[in-house]
């Protein structure tokens, strides 16, 4: 290895980050080594070299020592190398002539013995400031930003950032897999804890995103293909058959009522199985868009050709279209906000509570389209055989907070169970047991609804229930479902009957998730849910740049923060949209003239940068894509692909100094 | 005739080598003539009847040229590379051996001890029944017969003396030797420690280069004489391993035009420190199967990898060679068993 070419002018900056690193490392011992080194012309130390009046160092020391090179060991590049390459650009020196060493996470923080520490960090000083003489200027690009926008998902989330973008001029695709947006919330009649009722809140905004110009809706479709980057993805969607023309069709429920089949025989989506529908029909009333759809797993015309296909007779406006096939649409957006939201648990996976076994055992989210005025009983809560419940048990946490299952808590399920103790004691006058392991009521108003709650005599029992039974031990218990729970206050194991159970059932990431995360190139943390930026600082973004998270896919919460994500994300959106260009690192690989055109680069990367450029018959990067992860310049077996900022150079320097006296 | 006094002094030896850079030269064929024409050879022990002495009698600095060729194994390997190197104004490192320590410095897997060991008594072809040895000196009544040292290792040029150029190849072939005088013989010389060769890798003169594809995703290794080969599908899409992406191009594809692929002889180009690790990296990362199974079963196909990723370097890779950790108090079995393992 070639000696540094020269050692230009350096200076260098030790920060004692308070007594962070100063405890560890003798920084002063560091500093006085420091100015020994070659091309060391200044070598200071300061208690915070992130403050104003650290970087003010730097900046005077340039101007005054005509520095060539900066080094500075402090803290993780992550956390300021962006900082001290702006103070060295405001110093008048090209940022890229700048190298941070890690002394705080790499050493003072991870050791013990000082003088071992203190000499760990004269290594790491001395690889860097012969490092950094390698190091060559390098430009920032600008790409342009596309100022649309894709939606994945037409939940609360979804609409409201939708709506959001739109009210700002900004174009939005609304990319929704069921034949209507809406998400959960449309199944819902009140909302905790205002009780307000969720469709007036609700539809209202559906209907904008209906009329607003700004917006394409596309139900009933998925997307299917993502490439490009940040400022400039290319996206495909397919779209499938709903065998109905969405331009045309009114909504007027004609075809409905003229279906072939008289009654409704098949169970509905939207009503989860409560209610019927027919081969053709709308999921609810206030569906957007307010279009029918055909079903072609249930519709004669597709099962048997046979079918006398009344519905098209009945269509005064002749929407209904047999033969509309699938279609792919491409777009190209700048950045995406997915809000796919979540499932709820399936409690079949918990067997002893009975649900699937007993006929009234219900899911809460089931619970929500039978006390809900427009659902499948009118609004009234009845035990599978007509009657009224005199006693119903709500359990907490199925499916959240245990081992066995999901280790979370679903944050939204306490608060669930006590609207829906409330709501089915209203419209039943039933005794309501809550069964819950701790009350977890933290929003805005939501410990007074717990209050309330308390007044309004719902019977509160603390302890997860053990299980759900049919057969009675005592003549009280006759024909009903005994709860055994240990009651954690009371200290006893009680036996409690009720005739209608309630499972508060936990939130789930969806089953597709991972798909969904593939296509994206973003990450998930362990309990499945979508991944963001930084858990506190960066909630809605992701580590892919141009790629946010609004509502339940990030993990569970309940609709104010759902919004809040959404609105959110969509800031994020329209602040990149404003800036009109995107500034791209530097920190990319370069294919050189020597390239043989080998072509072992190309499959490696995983962002698709490389090419084969068919005429000069040599690799070609796209800088746009490079994340400068350095996988195509390992493997290239001719030397031909450098990195910036990782050159052999720079790294050969950097280990052998580091290595220089073991 | 005695040569006019203006012709410039060439001087050409050999080391550790297989002779094979010395037909190069005589390859040229009547453009050996041409050569022998333009300068004034004062040393060429394979073809004409000098003495180290004559050599020595020169100035310093006297040869205007001096081509060496094979690598540094024994002590008076290294005296006459010394001496030249005082002698000449220029020393070429020439051919494999000694610009990488070409094949024989393969020898670098093993210490003295066990090369010796084999060569004297394990090799199943030996009839040594006195256990003879190479000893340094022989005395016999007064007369004293001497070997050279042999080192504990063998070195490329440049790790012994000071090395001006490079002319690639095992042997280099007769068009790049011809460019290579050309060269030392004019006024303007390339800056030092140039090689002498193009400086992309062979891909790109490679007639198959159109057949492979972007994405190899090989299954397994196959070894050249165990399979059936395409002759005009690029070996690495055939799961032959070849060091073509890896290795300086200037050789114009010989090997491959032979029907067999590259294994690196002209070494690494001027950007790559270790050939062989490049070569492996590249060729790891095109194992299609990603379980360990898989990747071990394609892996099969290369037996020895020292052997084929640093059949020509193994004397200047990073690593260099593995002497220093084969400590010679090992258990008898291991040393002796890697080592039948591998010759
Ligand atoms: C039983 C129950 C009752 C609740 N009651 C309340 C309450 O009273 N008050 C409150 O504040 N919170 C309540 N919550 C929480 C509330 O439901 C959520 O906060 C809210 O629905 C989250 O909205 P979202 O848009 O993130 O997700 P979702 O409502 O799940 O919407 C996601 C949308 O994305 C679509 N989608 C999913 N994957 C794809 C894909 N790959 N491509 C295209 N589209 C896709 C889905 O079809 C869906 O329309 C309750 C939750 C439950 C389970
Ligand atoms: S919100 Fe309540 S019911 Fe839901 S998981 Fe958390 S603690 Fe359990």
């Amino acid at each position: 290895m070639g000696l540094a070419k020269g050692s230009p002018r350096t200076g260098f900056y030790i920060c004692h980050c308070g007594t962070n690193i100063a405890d560890t490392v003798d920084v002063d011992a560091v500093r006085r080594h420091a100015e020994e080194l070659p091309g060391v012309v200044v070598s200071c130390d300061y208690k915070y070299m992130c403050s104003d009046p650290g970087q003010e160092l730097i900046i005077q020391d340039i101007k005054e020592h005509r520095l060539e090179r900066v080094v500075v060991a402090a803290c993780s590049p992550l956390l300021h190398e962006a900082t001290f390459r702006g103070a060295v650009e405001r110093g008048g020196l090209n940022p890229f002539l700048f190298h941070m060493v890690n002394i705080r996470e790499q050493d003072a923080w991870v050791h013990e013995d000082r003088a071992q520490a203190t000499r760990k960090a004269r290594d790491l000083i001395r690889a860097a400031i012969r490092r950094v003489a390698y190091h060559r200027p390098l430009e920032r690009m600008r790409v342009g930003v596309n100022p649309n926008t894709l939606i994945i998902g037409g939940g609360i989330a979804g609409i409201n950032a939708a709506l959001n973008l739109s009210m700002a001029g900004k174009r939005v695709y609304l990319v929704e897999r069921e034949p209507t947006i809406g998400g959960h919330m449309a199944k819902y009649d009140k909302t905790f804890p205002t009780l307000d009722c969720a469709a007036c809140i609700l539809t209202p905004k559906m209907s904008a995103v209906r009329d607003s110009r700004n917006i394409v809706l596309w139900t009933y479709s998925e997307v299917e293909k993502i490439d490009g980057y940040i400022g400039n993805f290319r996206v495909q969607v397919r779209r499938k058959p709903r065998y109905v023309d969405e331009e045309t069709c009114v909504g007027c429920m004609q075809c409905v009522d003229a279906c072939i089949y008289k009654d409704a025989r098949f169970p509905s989506e939207f009503e989860l199985g409560l209610k019927k529908r027919k081969p053709v029909y709308m999921p609810f009333p206030q569906a957007v868009p307010p279009v029918v759809a055909i079903d072609p797993k249930t519709c004669l015309h597709f099962k048997t050709g046979k079918c006398k296909e009344p519905c098209k007779e009945a269509c005064a406006r002749d929407s209904i279209r047999f033969d509309q096939r699938e279609v792919v649409e491409e777009i190209e957006v700048g950045q995406i906000i997915v809000a796919t939201g979540f499932q709820t648990f399936d409690p079949a996976r918990l067997p002893q509570y009975g649900y699937g076994e007993f006929p009234n055992v219900y899911t809460s989210l089931e619970i929500e389209r039978l006390v809900n005025a427009s659902g499948p009983t009118g609004g009234q809560v009845l035990l599978r055989n007509g009657q009224v419940p005199q006693s119903v048990g709500i359990l907490h946490c199925v499916g959240s907070r245990d081992e066995n299952t999901n280790r979370w808590c679903s944050t939204v399920c306490c608060m669930t169970a006590l609207k829906l103790a409330h709501l089915v004691k209203e419209h039943t006058g039933a005794t309501v047991y809550s069964f819950y392991i701790d009350m977890r009521c933290t929003g805005k108003g939501y410990e007074e609804f717990y209050d309330r709650m308390m007044r309004e005599g719902v019977q509160f029992v603390r302890g997860r229930v053990g299980e759900v039974r049919d057969w009675e031990m005592a003549p009280e218990e006759e024909g009903k479902l005994v709860l055994r729970v240990e009651d954690t206050l009371a200290g006893f194991v009680r036996r409690i009957p009720v005739d209608l159970v309630i499972l508060a059932v936990g939130m789930e990431p969806r089953a597709d998730a991972e798909a969904v995360q593939r296509m994206l190139h973003i990450s998930r943390s362990n309990d499945g849910f979508f991944l963001e930026r930084h858990p506190k600082l960066a909630p809605v973004e992701t580590t892919t740049d141009g790629v946010y998270l609004a509502g339940c896919c990030q993990g569970p919460k309940d609709i104010p923060s759902a919004v809040a994500q959404g609105s959110a994300a969509a800031a994020h959106v329209l602040a990149m949209i404003s800036k009109g260009h995107i500034e791209l690192e530097p920190n990319t690989v370069a294919v050189l003239d020597d390239c043989s055109g080998c072509k072992t680069c190309i499959p490696l990367c995983p962002y698709h940068a490389l090419t084969l450029n068919e005429e000069s018959k040599k690799a070609q990067v796209n800088l746009a894509l490079c994340k400068g992860c350095g996988t195509c310049a390992a493997a290239c077996p001719s030397g031909s692909i450098t990195q910036n900022l990782f050159e052999d150079e720079q790294i050969d320097a950097e280990i052998e100094e580091t290595l220089a006296h073991v | 005739m005695p040569d006019p006094p203006a012709k410039p002094k060439v001087a050409l030896y050999w080391c550790a080598s297989c002779g094979g850079c010395e037909e190069a030269v005589v390859d040229l064929a009547e453009g050996v003539l041409s050569v022998l024409n333009a300068v004034d050879i004062v040393f060429w022990p394979v073809a004409m009847d000098f003495k180290r002495r004559d050599v020595e009698a020169l100035a310093d600095g006297a040869i205007r040229a001096a081509l060496l060729n094979g690598a540094i194994r024994t002590s008076e390997q290294e005296e006459m590379a010394r001496l030249l190197r005082r002698k000449s104004q220029v020393v070429v490192a020439f051919g494999a051996c000694a610009q990488l320590g070409g094949v024989p410095s393969l020898a670098n897997q093993f210490d003295r001890e066990q090369i010796l060991d084999y060569i004297y008594a394990q090799s199943p072809t030996v009839v040594n029944d006195q256990g003879a040895r190479p000893v340094s000196a022989y005395r016999e009544g007064d007369r004293v017969a001497t070997l050279p040292e042999f080192w504990r290792t063998t070195r490329a040029l440049d790790q012994v003396i000071e090395v001006d150029y490079y002319v690639p190849g095992c042997p280099p072939t007769p068009k790049l030797l011809g460019q290579a005088l050309a060269t030392l013989l004019s006024d303007e010389l390339p800056p030092k420690g140039t090689v002498l060769a193009p400086d992309t890798a062979l891909c790109e003169e490679c007639p198959r280069k159109d057949s492979k594809p972007e994405d190899l995703s090989v299954k397994t290794f196959k070894r050249p004489h165990l399979t059936p080969m395409d002759a005009a599908l690029c070996f690495l899409a055939q799961g032959i391993v070849c060091m073509g992406p890896a290795t300086r191009s200037g050789c114009e594809g010989l090997c491959i035009q032979g029907a067999m692929p590259c294994t690196g002889c002209f070494g690494p180009t001027s950007r790559v420190r270790d050939q062989g690790a490049k070569a492996l990296s590249a060729l790891a990362s095109s194992v299609e199967g990603k379980e360990d199974r898989e990747i071990e079963s394609a892996l099969a196909g290369i037996p020895d990898p020292v052997g084929t990723f640093y059949r020509y370097g193994l004397a200047k890779s990073l690593l260099r060679g593995k002497v220093g950790h084969l400590c010679s108090d090992r258990p008898e079995s291991i040393k002796t068993g890697s080592m039948e393992s591998r010759l």
